[in-house]
């Protein structure tokens, strides 16, 4: 048999996919015979049936005659007219291991059977032989047998109803001969004759038909060629085709797998061939007609199965199948699961699109072409939009966040022994999603935290008045282009001496400092300060607090304590919404732009008169200079005008002293290629109107290279 | 036991003839048969003539058997599967007429 090259990648495809079905068919015997599962039966019946179908593609008829035997045995098997017992899996063990090599054989090349084989094929399917009913005892049919048995054990899959028109006969339609016909299309396992219609003997017209008859048929046409069949003597007569009985879950099976993203029931149901696209239309007509005289009209499903085109239980089956899609859609329109990083692209392009759209602008004014200034400015307020809502798509409600806490406190709260509940409130504040991603670990800390050292004892707190249960609170607001996180308790607040002295224990101040309130809670955060003097298995080991403080700066945010003795605590996190933009201050140095973050900025101020010195006086205190010009080594003149931006970043204040102030924007950042990684004091880039590129500083970082070098030496 | 031999065929051409032969031949007797081995042909009209015959038989409380001696086949070669409206021995001889 010579194969073209489809075929053959095809062939590869048939010979990888059995083997697999093959392992899986000996791993469900196996399993069988330790424990009868339906499930399993049903997954081997499938493999046998699958490599029987694929086989047949490839019209390796060997293997399809050997596996029909198989496969005829698992039907059984599935149909519970034979029961699991560990001889019939040790018959179908060497079945599957015969198949096996029936494969191996077709990989090699040896598509046709080869005696060999044939003969060791032979004796297994002798072995197989007892299990198989006797096929003559379902076929003659001779015998009476109560409906419902004879449904169940006909090996048939249609089930005609037929009832021709009373003037048949006379229209010279005949009927058996129709019958007669279908012969021609499969076998017919079964006729049943119904004469209830024939009036007595006296008014039975000999020429008129009163007879039904039902037929099972067994074809592998589809329904439509059955249904063709009765095209001239459809008029006036009762003509239903059903899917078998037992072949119904087979149907529900099909219409299960159905990959249709056309819900309607009507077309799950033409896809898997119970219907055809006549009974369809009818079905769908006489819905119509009824909609017309009355208010609610019969579902499709329930008109179908009331003309008997089809029967309830694949109904059913469509209708679950719908939900499915439907529940599906509702799905898929709730969320989507975007790459983030395609996201970024997008917003990306956008910020790339915003800068385009500047120099357009630019271009237009200097044009003085007024018709194309008003387009532009069109432009840019669509394009402004348009990369607002692409930042939206970064952003999510905290809520999801937050209410993964529940279950924290609630388990947290039994450890403790301690009667706690939490309220959230701000649920619905959104943050970007890379915020999101990296705030859980530290507000989990927070949390813990609070729980175990700031809510007290049940006993503690009702001796000094308060109730019982103590209270976490997590919250959420947006504050001037910031989310504001905020988790607080109403437990005793932090208690000052203790840390202060566990400080100077540290060697963190020297003892008698006066410290602000600020100051001193800020000490909780370095690295292995804990106060709590039982180490318990969630906090007190003073890892965590500084862990947090680490992550919350490396989202560019900040964390504020504020705690009242007896009344509680509150730590508030202040963050950017996004990560992927800011709003920034531009300033120039010589020739080149600088953009410093807005919230680090806290006033500008022109400087009076430049003697070098590195620091000035700022309303009576002092102020530490950071000169950009040198920082960054441009040693072009220095402009007769200077202006310092104070910029301050967790109580480090600074002055960056530039050319010229150019005001605030919003920018998109650009992190800056690997190759820089190791620049320290610049955050990443952005691109201006103008095309020109500006660095953004890294302020606390500025911050604290300053502060290290202006240390006394 | 009376007996009929129906001559020649059993189809909605002679529906009406044969009705009323075998209405007739329904009140010659109680004990009846009636011999099919010479239908030359038979359809659906021929077919429920036969059911309402045999029908009309067990109503008057009369017995009545169908019979066919010839192997020759009918026009209807799933016909023999009919025979469930036949009772058992007439089942048999259809079914005997299969082979």
């Amino acid at each position: 048999m010579n194969l073209d090259k489809d075929m053959q990648e095809a062939l590869a495809t048939f010979i990888t996919e059995s083997r697999e079905l093959l392992q899986d068919m000996e791993a469900g015997l196996l399993e069988l015979e330790n424990k009868e599962n339906p499930e399993t039966v049903n997954a081997i019946f499938r493999a046998a049936h699958t490599i029987k179908g694929s086989a047949g593609l490839f019209g390796l008829d060997h293997i399809v005659r050997f596996t029909h035997v198989i496969e005829s045995v698992l039907d059984a098997l599935r149909g519970g007219n034979l029961a699991v017992t560990t001889e019939l899996v040790a018959a179908l063990l060497p079945c599957c291991d015969h198949l096996n090599s029936l494969v191996r054989d077709v990989a090699d090349g040896k598509l046709e059977e080869n005696q060999d084989m044939a003969d060791s094929g032979k004796p297994l399917l002798a072995a197989l032989q007892p299990y198989l009913k006797t096929p003559a005892a379902t076929e003659t049919g001779v015998v009476y047998r109560d409906h419902a048995e004879r449904v169940g054990t006909i090996a048939g899959n249609w089930l005609l109803f037929l009832q021709f028109n009373e003037n048949c006969l006379r229209d010279g339609m005949d009927p058996l001969a129709f019958i007669s016909y279908l012969t021609t299309m499969g076998e017919i396992v079964d006729i049943t004759t119904f004469s209830h219609a024939m009036p007595d003997a006296g008014n039975m017209d000999p020429e008129s038909n009163y007879l039904g008859f039902e037929v099972i048929l067994k074809s592998e046409v589809a329904k439509e060629s059955i249904e063709s069949v009765f095209d001239f003597i459809r008029d006036g007569s009762l003509i239903h085709i059903l899917p078998l009985e037992n072949r119904i879950p087979y149907y529900v099976e099909l219409i299960s797998s159905l990959t249709e993203d056309n819900a309607q029931l009507g077309e799950l149901l033409l896809k898997s061939g119970v219907i055809t696209q006549r009974e369809l239309e009818e079905g769908l007509n006489a819905q119509q007609a009824q909609a017309e005289v009355q208010q609610s009209p019969a579902r499709i499903g329930e008109i179908l199965v009331d003309r008997r085109v089809v029967q309830q239980p694949l109904v059913n089956a469509a209708l679950d199948k719908q939900k499915e899609i439907q529940n599906n859609k509702i799905r898929e329109n709730q969320t989507i699961h975007v790459d983030a990083e395609r996201l970024d692209k997008l917003i990306d392009l956008v910020g790339e699109l915003v800068i385009s759209t500047a120099s357009a602008s630019l271009l237009a004014m200097q044009a003085r072409n007024t018709a194309l200034r008003e387009v532009n400015a069109e432009i840019i307020s669509l394009v402004e939009e348009v990369r607002d809502s692409a930042l939206q798509l970064r952003m999510v409600p905290i809520g999801t966040t937050f209410s993964r806490f529940q279950r924290v406190v609630r388990d947290v709260s039994k450890e403790l022994g301690k009667d706690i509940k939490l309220v959230i409130s701000g649920a619905e504040t959104e943050v970007d999603k890379s915020v999101i991603e990296k705030i859980g670990d530290p507000l989990l800390h927070l949390v813990r935290n609070a729980m175990d050292h700031g809510i007290e004892r049940a006993e503690l707190r009702t001796a000094h008045g308060k109730p019982a249960q103590g209270t976490l609170r997590l919250n959420a607001y947006h504050s001037s282009g910031n989310i504001v996180i905020e988790v607080s308790d109403d437990g005793g607040g932090l208690n000052s001496d203790k840390i202060f002295s566990k400080a100077v224990e540290r060697g963190l101040v020297q003892p008698g400092t006066a410290l602000s309130d600020q100051e001193l809670y800020a000490l909780i955060f370095e690295p292995g300060f804990s106060t709590a003097e039982q180490v318990s298995s969630l906090s007190g080991r003073g890892v965590g607090l500084d862990v947090v403080k680490r992550n919350i700066t490396a989202l560019r945010g900040v964390i504020h304590i504020d705690s009242a003795p007896g009344q509680g605590t509150m730590m508030s996190i202040h963050l950017p919404l996004t990560l992927a933009i800011i709003d920034g201050f531009l300033a120039g140095v010589g020739d080149a732009s600088y953009v410093i973050p807005l919230d680090r900025v806290v006033e500008c101020v022109e400087l009076p008169v430049d003697d070098n010195r590195d620091y000035m006086e700022l309303r009576g205190e002092v102020l530490p200079f950071i000169r950009l010009r040198q920082l960054f080594r441009k040693n072009d003149s220095v402009s007769r005008r200077q202006n310092v931006i104070v910029v301050e970043h967790l109580d480090l204040k600074a002055g960056l002293v530039v050319d010229r102030l150019m005001g605030e924007l919003q920018t998109v950042i650009k992190p800056l290629g690997k190759l820089f990684s190791h620049v320290q004091g610049v955050d990443g880039s952005t691109i201006l109107g103008s095309g020109e590129v500006a660095l953004i500083i890294d302020v606390p970082t500025l911050l604290k290279q300053q502060g290290q070098s202006s240390l006394p030496v | 036991m009376q007996s009929l031999t129906i001559e020649g065929e059993l189809t909605v051409f002679t529906a009406a003839y044969q009705k009323t032969l075998l209405l007739t031949f329904l009140n010659t007797g109680d004990e009846l048969e009636i011999n099919l081995s010479n239908v030359s042909e038979i359809d659906t009209a021929g077919l429920q003539l036969l059911i309402l015959i045999k029908r009309e038989a067990a109503q008057s409380g009369k017995a009545l058997s169908f019979t066919m001696r010839c192997k020759r086949r009918l026009a209807t070669p799933e016909l023999p599967r009919l025979g469930q409206a036949f009772g058992e021995q007439a089942q048999a001889t259809f079914a005997h007429n299969e082979e």
